[in-house]
């Protein structure tokens, strides 16, 4: 089956950013918020950069959330994307869209901690799975972000930012990444040519 | 663990890359992107763009190179200059740059920086700091200093435009320091300590870079996020991969 790929237009401003990325794999996908398109993609992806509130409210205002909800294919949540897949978010204690338990913190500043977590940080692998083929223990990966997933049975990778949180998580056919493939040189492309060969 | 970021600095001028001593008579380096992917190959951990006439110009960076850049370039890159409002910002973010970082226009209208905050979240909102010492001692802050005619030094003590900035919803502090830049004497460590001590978001040591020792004092002493340069990097003076092995050599975390 032809791979058709869609990108959930969530209003983050990295879409063109991950859009470019799978072009440089030589993969074209759509940006869309139309529900039958999104429904009919062999994967889907659901950029974000930005808070968790306005990303909820632009996936309810496009009515997306309970078709984002049923799908069968494999999503992946990208930064902001893969908060979204989480219960709540302490950011504005918003409800998110609870696909995996949980709830997103944000880091602790009283410790000295900088944030955002912002750089290039290493990856822990906690549990084998396809969509981290070829990425080895260790591999840094670009982060930016204010709130962190806990680790749970659903952690893949985890990364150390004042304690360990949810670098790449799954659930099923729910994948998510905290830091950008999109912007994580040659481990980021891994991970979206490993995405799209599920 | 988080690596230290080492960021070559691409002021823009017409669409291609330039660089001047103290700001001053700007000579060409070569075409954005392929500085860009040449960066990129070598193990930058991210890029900045400035647009180093936008701002005295009056206008908005040119969102066409900004494209360009984000076609090719897989790690993450900021642009700066003349970006006045939520909307120009918007055209950049969207254009594929990963922040924006502003300077001048923040100091025209510091709510800008709450709008920016507010309305694509603080991991994008750089604040660009230009500071230099008076003959008081005093840390103060310039505008405009992409146009040395229209340079002017204000009355704003830099700690406190530092303390207002993140309070206001700044990601990230870049602290230009003028009196080390371009001179390649090292950077102002005593400054970057002292903005340090009251910095709670990342900050970027900008100005003075001109040896591998440079770097690693920077990081050692005033325990800044990450290393700003530009003439060194562009003259090759200083190769990234080079660069990065004797940092992690003296201890500094690194992405290899």
């Amino acid at each position: 089956m032809t791979a058709s790929i869609v990108l959930v237009d969530s209003g983050g401003t990295n879409i063109g950013s991950v859009q470019y990325a799978l072009r440089r794999l030589g993969v074209e996908a759509r940006m869309s918020d139309d529900a039958a398109e999104i429904r009919a993609a062999t994967h889907v992806i659901l950029p974000g950069v930005g808070a968790a509130a306005p990303g909820m409210a632009r996936l309810r205002e496009a009515r997306l959330i309970e078709v984002v909800r049923g799908l069968k294919q494999p999503v992946l949540g990208v930064c902001l994307g893969m908060q979204l897949l989480f219960e709540r978010s302490e950011e504005s204690d918003t409800p998110c869209l609870g696909l995996i338990p949980g709830r997103l913190r944000l880091f602790p500043q009283d410790t000295g901690l900088r944030v955002p977590h912002m750089g290039w940080n290493s990856l822990s692998m906690r549990a084998g799975s396809p969509l981290l083929r070829d990425i080895d223990d260790g591999a840094f990966a670009y982060f930016v972000h204010s709130y962190a997933a806990p680790l749970g049975d659903y952690t893949l990778a985890s990364t150390d930012y004042g304690g360990a949180f949810s670098a790449v998580v799954r659930r099923d056919n729910f994948y998510g990444a905290q830091f950008h493939p999109e912007r994580s040189a040659a481990v980021g492309a891994t991970v979206l040519r490993n995405f799209l060969a599920l | 663990m988080l690596t230290r970021r080492i960021i070559p600095c691409l002021d823009v001028r017409d669409g291609v890359v330039v660089k001047g001593i103290r700001f001053r008579d700007h000579v060409e380096m070569g075409g954005i992107v392929e500085l860009a992917q040449r960066y990129r190959d070598e193990g930058a951990d991210e890029l900045v763009f400035y647009d180093i006439t936008a701002s005295p110009q009056g206008r908005a960076v040119d969102r066409a190179w900004v494209e360009k850049v984000a076609r090719v370039i897989d790690i993450p890159f900021c642009v700066a200059g003349g970006i006045r409002s939520a909307d120009e910002a918007r055209a950049v973010l969207h254009a594929g740059a990963d922040k924006v970082s502003i300077n001048s226009p923040a100091l025209e209208r510091p709510d800008l920086i709450d709008e920016l905050a507010a309305a694509f979240g603080v991991q994008c909102v750089v604040v660009g700091i230009d500071s230099l010492r008076d003959a008081d001692g005093e840390w103060r802050v310039r505008q405009y200093t992409g146009d040395p005619t229209r340079t002017r030094a204000l009355a704003r003590r830099t700690l406190d435009w530092v303390d207002e900035a993140q309070r206001r919803g700044a990601g990230e502090i870049v602290l230009n320091c003028m009196g080390a830049d371009g001179v390649r004497q090292g950077y102002d460590v005593d400054q970057l300590a002292a903005v340090r001590a009251i910095c709670r978001v990342p900050l970027v040591a900008s100005g003075g870079a001109g040896a591998l020792e440079h770097f690693r004092d920077v990081f050692a002493q005033a325990d800044v996020d990450a290393a700003l340069a530009a003439s060194v990097f562009h003259s090759g003076t200083i190769p990234i991969p080079e660069l990065k092995r004797y940092l992690r050599e003296q201890g500094v975390a690194m992405r290899i």
